[in-house]
């Protein structure tokens, strides 16, 4: 039987983090009351006119130069007409015949390897109303334009993924490129990310690509992972079974975990793009080009590389670190503020990212602060607090943002290291398990193991435990 | 003269004077505009709305500013009338169609601002062809406006209600837009002066589009140093719109100087003949004898030839409809407007709404820009129609190195009759052939009255200049205007008790 080769293509759709909306000064800040974000402009009144934000051009613009992009000079916005009452003028100001930013690539890892997955187009448009049924009404449906004018960044990727693994390195690569320059939130609960995807099969001998199919409806990296599982296995039976695939458009089912074709009434549609009369031609001029390069932050694939060298890191360590931004930030401020690095660097990777994972959320989400966590360190280092200790009190600045110290002091966890005190503990315990003792006497190493445990379920964890174990030691020997 | 009875008829300069110097009230002069509006609107139906409880607080409040010696600009406490094209905060605006019934604007447009900076007295909205698609007045939803000077006749369009309040003395100043001739057209069929400023230099904000690579607001007055006030008024960059140009205007009386020695106008053939069809005999003469005028004058004319004019109309009728086929879109029942009562989900009411709220014209318009810009057509069509329109600003910009103002007839007919074309849609599309090109290429235009037809029919002079030369084209009118009488003659619409309508003319 015959290999199959896919070729997968992605368009990503991010929401931009600008004050205020692509076309209009609305404030974009979420959470704010339906319809409370408008205007005459952004509810596409007649007479109404749009105006370029400029920072929705820097934005852009730090993304087109991040993923190598040539910069149409100048980029023209169109008009994509289309019916829908998310939609306050029935069309979409967004760009087509000169985007923004065109031909760039970017990499990033996939098993161990650079991957290289070309960018077709990186345009600015506008983002649509937001629609909701509600179930006791079926008769309306309720438009909130807060969303409409939202500044949208839409990444258009070349068929040049291969395998779903590449396509998740890819996602990755784009979410904290856009996390890492600042222009998005890229949280994609809050539908601030948006994919959809192109798949297409192919006898892997040969180079000219398949029938290509286009997905929407995928609303979480798993969506669009199990997408595109579901579909290249669905078109390499298909093909194999000697059928054509059909070039169309189909939903992701998240329930069923299946795509099925859309309507076809939904999917022939003809946009009628022309030059948007109301917007003068972008021409973005190279000192501009310039200023942006030059403001330019540090990436993940370049920041691994300097944490690596500048605080000895292990490659692993610092891959995690800088898979997002927010941790790796966490940690250089750790470590500015007198965090050991190593120790620094095993608190977020470890327990940390455990916490985090354990509660769906991310870095950004939590509220610790680089200060505990320096301080968390420094108490565990100078031995002032145990390690069972330390990880109670990690747990709670994790997402309360307090001081460690502080939540030391409250819990009375400082430990046991003074002589005196712990001998009396430790003098009840022998007398308390006489038998355990005795054993150990006789040659018994585990019982020693067990009697320091006593001593530290009595001193509540806060015993010094090295420091338990060798007074336990001398006093069984001196008996 | 300044009786108050009369005060309607004055020129806005002449009753700014009068203002100013206290010897009338804003509030008579709005009492004898209004009292001519009661005398002469049902004949002519220039006005849609009539905005008298506004303008009554608009005038007192000039007349108590003025009373208490506050500075207020020049124009302060004349009145205006609006064309219903404009957003006006809490005042109704219609477009002149069914699919905007109901619908107040929430906000002004900024010559509606502007207006207001100036202290203008707003009398009323104007009647005009329903989204400014059409060059009678007759596509408004709400009925035709009749030509003062032949009630029978059209007054041109699509600012007609406009034009033909201001040739009526219903008002003192006026305001237009114009897309392909819509305040020039209809300036000349009722026998007043018009102004399309260049593209940018009034901004669009707040005016509802038709063609927004096209569309301009402008003045309507009763002569020209009314036009340079009113301009003067309006014109100026505004952030709001991206397509407005940042000079600021100048003081555009100044540039009345009657001085016109050596100024170089080009007589355009395109405009005297289209298709080997040249324009009516009695328009022909106007216009040749206003060249000979301006020879008296001391200007030095020539004839020239901008070939690619001949395509302006294929031009315009690819471009207009296709960029209104977008603007016009949002009228959808949804949001605000006209709603069909009759319509079971949602594609029945976006169908049901268009096709009960939109006009025959409009739904032509839409039709033909969705077709044109449909996947297939775009190349053929809306692309080589901007490469034309290019080709067509080259023309212009050729001339412009020997010319200083170009000129030639604004229509090629006086006013025609009520119905005459309204079933030929390209023979109405025509009478705007000496005029669209003019917006093709984004240049300031104007239209002077120049003549009379033995019928006593206005026919207009247009003059049009190179981008932002408004000062060379009202330089060059006022010169000519004031080495004549045309623009004194005030159209008395009556209608005679017995047999057909018609108009008496006096001299004013
Ligand atoms: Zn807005």
């Amino acid at each position: 039987m015959a290999e199959y080769a896919a070729n997968i293509g992605l368009e990503v759709h991010a929401e931009l983090s600008t004050k205020t909306k692509v076309f209009c000064g609305c404030l974009t800040a979420a959470g704010a009351p339906p319809n409370t974000q408008v205007c005459p402009v952004c509810l596409g009144f007649p007479g109404s006119l749009p105006v370029l934000n400029r920072a929705v051009v820097d934005y852009a613009l730090r993304v087109v130069l991040a993923f190598n992009c040539e910069v149409s000079r100048p980029s023209i916005f169109e008009r994509k007409g289309y019916y829908y009452p998310d939609l306050p003028k029935n069309f979409q100001i967004s760009q087509k015949r000169a985007p923004l930013g065109r031909s760039g690539y970017v990499e990033f890892p996939v098993d161990g390897e650079m991957h290289r997955v070309r960018i077709a187009d990186i345009h600015i448009e506008e983002d649509a109303a937001k629609l909701t049924h509600p179930e006791d009404d079926r008769a309306h449906s309720l438009v909130d334009f807060n969303r409409a004018g939202m500044p949208l960044l839409e990444i258009v990727s070349e068929p040049d993924m291969h395998s779903p693994s590449q396509v998740e390195g890819y996602m990755n690569a784009i979410r904290s490129a856009l996390l890492y320059l600042g222009v998005s939130e890229a949280r994609m609960e809050q539908g601030q990310l948006r994919f959809e995807a192109s798949v297409s099969v192919r006898p892997a001998d040969r180079a000219e690509l398949g029938i290509r199919v286009e997905i929407k409806n995928l609303n979480s990296f798993r969506a669009v992972l199990g997408a595109v599982k579901y579909e290249i296995a669905r078109q390499t039976k298909a093909v194999q079974a000697g059928e054509t695939i059909l070039q169309e458009t189909r939903l992701w089912d998240d329930l069923h975990e299946v795509t099925a074709p859309m309507r076809t009434k939904e999917t022939a549609m003809d946009y009628r793009y022309f030059p948007e009369p109301d917007l003068m031609p972008l021409v973005v001029d190279d000192e501009w080009i310039a200023r942006v390069r030059a403001e330019l932050p540090e990436l993940a694939g370049r920041r691994r590389e300097r944490l690596v060298r500048e605080y000895a890191l292990s490659d692993y360590d610092a891959g995690i670190l800088t898979a997002e931004k927010a941790l790796a930030d966490l940690f250089e401020a750790a470590v500015s503020r007198g965090a050991p690095a190593k120790p620094a660097a095993n608190w977020l990777t470890g327990r940390f990212l455990y916490l985090l994972n354990e509660r769906n959320l991310t870095a950004a989400d939590a509220a610790l602060s680089p200060e505990a966590l320096a301080e968390v360190v420094e108490l565990v280092e100078s031995n002032t607090i145990s390690g069972p200790a330390a990880r109670q009190v990690f747990d709670r600045i994790a997402f309360s943002g307090e001081s460690a110290k502080k939540v030391v002091a409250e819990l009375g966890l400082t430990q046991i290291s003074d002589q005196d005190e712990l001998g009396t503990t430790i003098d009840e315990v022998i007398a308390e398990h006489g038998d355990a003792a005795e054993n150990y006497r006789k040659g018994k190493e585990s019982a020693l193991k067990f009697l320091v445990g006593q001593v530290m379920r009595k001193t509540r964890g806060r015993a010094n435990p090295k420091l338990a174990t060798e007074l336990l030691e001398k006093k069984l020997k001196a008996d | 003269m300044s009786t108050s009875s009369s005060l309607h008829e004055l020129t806005a300069a002449e009753l700014a004077d009068l203002l100013a110097r206290k010897e009338v009230s804003a509030r008579e002069a709005l009492d004898a505009v209004y009292a001519r509006v009661e005398e002469v609107e049902e004949d002519l139906h220039s006005f849609v709305l009539l905005t008298r409880e506004t303008a009554e607080r608009q005038a007192a409040e000039v007349d108590e500013a003025r009373a208490k010696g506050e500075p207020l600009p020049p124009l302060a406490g004349v009145p205006i009338a609006l064309k219903d094209i404009y957003c006006t905060k809490g005042i109704p605006t219609t477009c002149c169609s069914r699919i905007l019934e109901g619908f107040v604007p929430p906000y002004d447009a900024d010559v509606i601002e502007r207006c207001r900076a100036h202290r203008l007295v707003f009398v009323g909205k104007t009647n005009m062809d329903e989204f400014a698609m059409g060059s009678s007045t007759e596509n408004s939803a709400f009925g035709p406006t009749r030509n003062p000077w032949d009630l029978d006749r059209v007054p041109g369009g699509s600012s007609g209600g406009s034009a033909a309040a201001v040739a009526a003395s219903e008002t003192v100043l006026a305001m237009g837009t114009d897309t392909g001739g819509s305040i020039r057209q209809p300036a000349s069929l009722c026998g007043v002066v018009g102004l399309k400023p260049t593209y940018g230099r009034v901004s669009r904000y707040g005016v509802i589009a038709y063609a927004s690579s096209l569309d301009q607001v402008g003045p309507i007055t009763k002569d020209v140093r009314d036009c340079a006030l009113l301009l003067g008024a309006l014109a100026g960059h505004d952030p709001r719109d991206s397509t407005s140009l940042p000079d600021p205007p100048p003081n555009y009386t100044r540039a009345l100087t009657g001085e016109i020695k050596g100024l170089r106008v080009g007589l355009v053939k395109e405009f005297m003949e289209y298709q080997g069809v040249g324009v009516a005999p009695e328009v022909a003469e106007a216009v040749k004898a206003a060249i000979a005028r301006f020879e008296e004058l001391g200007a030095v004319c020539r004839e020239v030839s901008l070939p690619h004019l001949n395509y302006s109309i294929p031009v315009y009728y690819i471009l207009a409809p296709a960029e209104a086929s977008s603007n016009l879109a949002r009228y959808d029942g949804v949001q605000y407007g006209y709603r069909s009562a009759d319509a079971d989900g949602i594609i029945e009411m976006y169908r049901n709404t268009r096709n009960e709220g939109f006009g025959a014209e409009v739904k032509r318009r839409i039709m033909l820009g969705t077709y044109t810009l449909s996947a297939g057509y775009y190349d053929a069509y809306y692309l080589k129609a901007a490469q034309v329109r290019t080709l067509i600003r080259r023309d212009f910009d050729a001339a412009f190195e020997d010319c200083d103002v170009l000129v030639g007839p604004v229509s090629p007919t006086v006013a025609f009759r009520l119905g005459e074309k309204a079933d030929d849609p390209v023979q109405m599309y025509l009478s705007d052939v000496c005029t669209i090109p003019v917006n093709l290429g984004g240049l300031p235009g104007m239209s002077i009255p120049c003549g009379f037809s033995p019928d006593g029919l206005p026919i207009g002079l247009q003059l049009v200049g190179p981008p932002l030369a408004e000062e060379t084209l009202l330089r060059a009118a006022h010169a000519f205007e004031q080495s004549g009488q045309f623009h004194r003659r005030r159209a008395v619409p009556v209608r005679q008790r017995k047999g057909r309508r018609s108009a008496v003319v006096r001299e004013g």
